[in-house]
């Protein structure tokens, strides 16, 4: 993947693919899709074969979607069903 | 059905694994440590020692046990976690980089985290998980879980969570310990959850009475096994915890019967001549002033002398005031303490609780390792507790120095100057011996006097002793009992002086009567020998007189012989004989 600047660097960790996290992801996809079209960047971690990242983070809780840019820091926990607060949380949308 | 019980069927059963805490006396209370691969919970308020107990714990298996141990801290920062346990020559940066432990700080801040759907806790095992492998740990400490109900706001998957966690711990197979603060009310923990889950529930607390504060212990489940269930007290100090189950059950301490002395021969001999038994307890007491502190550093001093080791615990004068004390009566405690064989340890009684002086006792005991103990005085014990709790320690102590055949003399001071038949304290039923000294106040002066209210297992004297203090040591005299009673001091003196003088006068009397009846003897003697002069003399006469009648007698005869001669013509043979010589 050619590593391009953009606005938007998120991060979801996940472990294995578990339903939650499946349901996180698509979630999310289509947020970004819809909201910050060509801006952004989704990684995903999978704990289980990384588990030396989880500390890094400071992640407790599956999913855990992190925003690292801009910043400050936010991290969103559970599979993102509610679209008004995964946007508010990412500040996305003003609250 | 006798027969039965005659031979009872002995079925070992197996015992469940336990892990070694390493922490004094906690695992002779657990009888064997903490339940192995199971997790454990710690709990008690604020500032009790769940962390400091919960990272000894850690330590002293990556140290003592080679055991290696994560420690996931919710709440310290792992630098902070360092510096506050460094204090008890913890180092938790040599051990991380020895990879004997691992510290993993998770924070959780409400304010960063926003919720939306579902979630669970695998990040937090995946964390866990990862650390446990990455040096094999055997221990685990999860302090405090407190923290994740304060971070996320779902309660029902927190609950489960946790309670999937215990279960992810005990599949991991380590040894765990989880901390949790004490809830409101009776419950053990906030979330009323933690200690039904765990195998093992210890309740730390905090007590403060009468302004004295002390901590305690009290293991509240075990599953599985036998645990002491009363409330320990434990210390906290530079060595760690250290937990005292100083209560033993059962009565069967070994009894020695040598003897040792107590320092004054006169007090040995009136203890049937040997002093005390060893491993026994004599109750030195008496009013203000009556040498109690003396006569037990005497026995310090002895017991020293002997090359035996002394612990004193000095509750009221300080070390160098007893030194320079006991110097002014010929007994030098420097020389012990220089050459180590005496320890001082000084501290006043409202310093701490009563469960906490046992503790501190019971520590130096442990590490002085001596054969006498003197406790002086254990009467200020009553301003910090009250008479059965006092008693209730001492017998403990007792019970301790009794298992370890360690001598102990007590000294209490008795408030009144009538005998009771029982010290303030109450602890005169437990010694083995009981001393009073006593003020005798007579004739303007007071001074002291010693006996032996009881001594188990030995012939006592029943006497009432002089105890003297002078330059050279310690003394028991024996009373005067004269005709007015006991005297004792000076009056016993004066009335020593008094028959001195009159058997003086005595002896006087009794020379003058001798020399008189010499003299009368002399004169009678002269008397005989007159008399006898004057028989002699009588008898002389009488000799003359016989004398001249004989000689009259031969005279006449031979006149009247020579008369009858003439007559007829005869020459007398006397002439014959004269011619003849002539011729």
């Amino acid at each position: 993947m050619k590593r391009v600047d953009k606005k938007w660097e998120l991060r979801l960790y996940v472990a294995g693919k578990t339903p939650k996290s499946v349901t996180a992801l698509t979630n999310l996809k289509k947020y970004c899709e819809e909201h910050l079209k060509g801006q952004y960047r989704i990684e995903v971690i999978d704990l289980l074969e990384q588990p030396q990242l989880a500390e890094g983070d400071q992640i407790l809780a599956i999913p855990t979607l992190v925003r690292k840019v801009p910043e400050p820091i936010r991290k969103i926990i559970g599979d993102l069903s509610n679209e008004e607060k995964v946007l508010v949380g990412l500040n996305i949308r003003p609250a | 059905m006798s027969k039965f019980q005659k031979k009872p069927n002995k079925i070992t059963h197996p015992s469940l694994p336990k892990t070694l805490t390493g922490i004094n006396g906690l695992d002779e209370i657990t009888e064997g440590g903490l339940p192995t691969g199971r997790p454990t919970l710690i709990c008690g308020e604020a500032g009790c020692g769940k962390t400091l107990m919960a990272i000894e714990f850690i330590v002293r298996g990556a140290v003592e046990f080679n055991e290696p141990g994560v420690f996931i801290a919710f709440e310290e920062k792992s630098d902070e976690l360092a510096m506050n346990v460094a204090s008890l020559g913890f180092d938790l940066k040599k051990l991380q980089k020895e990879n004997l432990l691992k510290i993993d700080h998770v924070h959780v801040d409400r304010s960063e985290i926003e919720e939306t759907g579902e979630y669970d806790l695998e990040g937090l095992f995946i964390r866990l998980g990862y650390a446990i492998d990455s040096i094999g740990a055997k221990r685990v400490v999860l302090d405090t879980l407190e923290n994740l109900f304060a971070g996320l706001s779902n309660q029902g998957v927190l609950r489960a969570e946790i309670r999937r966690l215990f279960t992810f711990l005990k599949d991991k197979g380590v040894t765990a310990i989880i901390t949790g603060e004490r809830g409101e009310g009776a419950s053990l923990t906030r979330q009323g959850l933690e200690e039904y889950v765990s195998d093992c529930v210890i309740l730390l607390d905090h007590r403060v009475i009468n302004q004295i504060s002390t901590r305690r212990l009290r293991i509240i489940k075990y599953r599985g096994t036998v645990h002491g269930t009363n409330e320990y007290p434990f210390l906290i100090d530079e060595d760690g915890i250290s937990v005292l189950p100083v209560t033993s059950l059962k009565m069967a301490n070994s009894v020695s019967s040598e003897r040792i002395s107590t320092g004054i021969p006169a007090l040995d001999d009136m203890l049937g001549g040997k002093g005390l038994y060893r491993g026994g307890s004599v109750l030195v007491s008496g009013t203000a002033g009556t040498g109690k502190t003396s006569l037990s550093a005497s026995f310090a001093n002895e017991t020293c002398n002997r090359g035996e080791r002394c612990v004193y615990f000095a509750m009221e004068e300080s070390p160098n005031q007893i030194i320079r004390n006991m110097r002014s009566i010929g007994i030098d405690l420097k020389k012990h303490i220089d050459s180590g064989l005496l320890y001082f340890n000084a501290s006043r009684p409202n310093l701490y609780g009563l469960e906490m002086h046992l503790v501190a006792m019971h520590k130096c005991i442990k590490k002085y390792k001596p054969s006498v103990v003197v406790i002086d005085p254990i009467t200020n014990f009553i301003n910090i507790g009250s008479v059965s709790e006092v008693k209730n320690m001492l017998v403990r102590m007792i019970d301790f120095l009794q298992e370890e055949q360690i001598s102990v003399m007590f000294t209490a001071l008795s408030l009144n100057t009538i005998v009771n038949e029982q010290t303030d304290e109450g602890v005169s039923s437990l010694v083995d011996a009981w001393l009073l000294v006593r003020d005798i106040e007579f004739n303007g002066e007071r001074n002291r006097g010693l006996y032996v209210m009881k001594s188990r297992g030995m012939k006592h004297s029943n006497q009432v002793r002089e105890f003297v203090i002078t330059d050279s040591g310690l003394n028991l005299i024996e009373v005067y009992l004269g005709p007015d009673g006991v005297l004792t001091g000076s009056a016993r003196q004066q009335q020593m002086l008094l028959e001195e003088t009159g058997a003086a006068i005595h002896s006087q009397a009794i020379g003058r009567k001798d020399r008189e009846i010499m003299r009368k003897r002399k004169m009678l003697e002269a008397k005989i020998a007159t008399l006898n002069s004057e028989y002699e003399s009588v008898e002389e006469e009488l000799n003359k007189f016989y004398l001249e009648e004989e000689l009259k007698k031969q005279i006449l005869a031979k006149s009247r012989a020579e008369v009858i001669r003439l007559r007829k013509g005869e020459v007398t043979e006397d002439d014959k004989k004269g011619d003849k010589g002539s011729k």
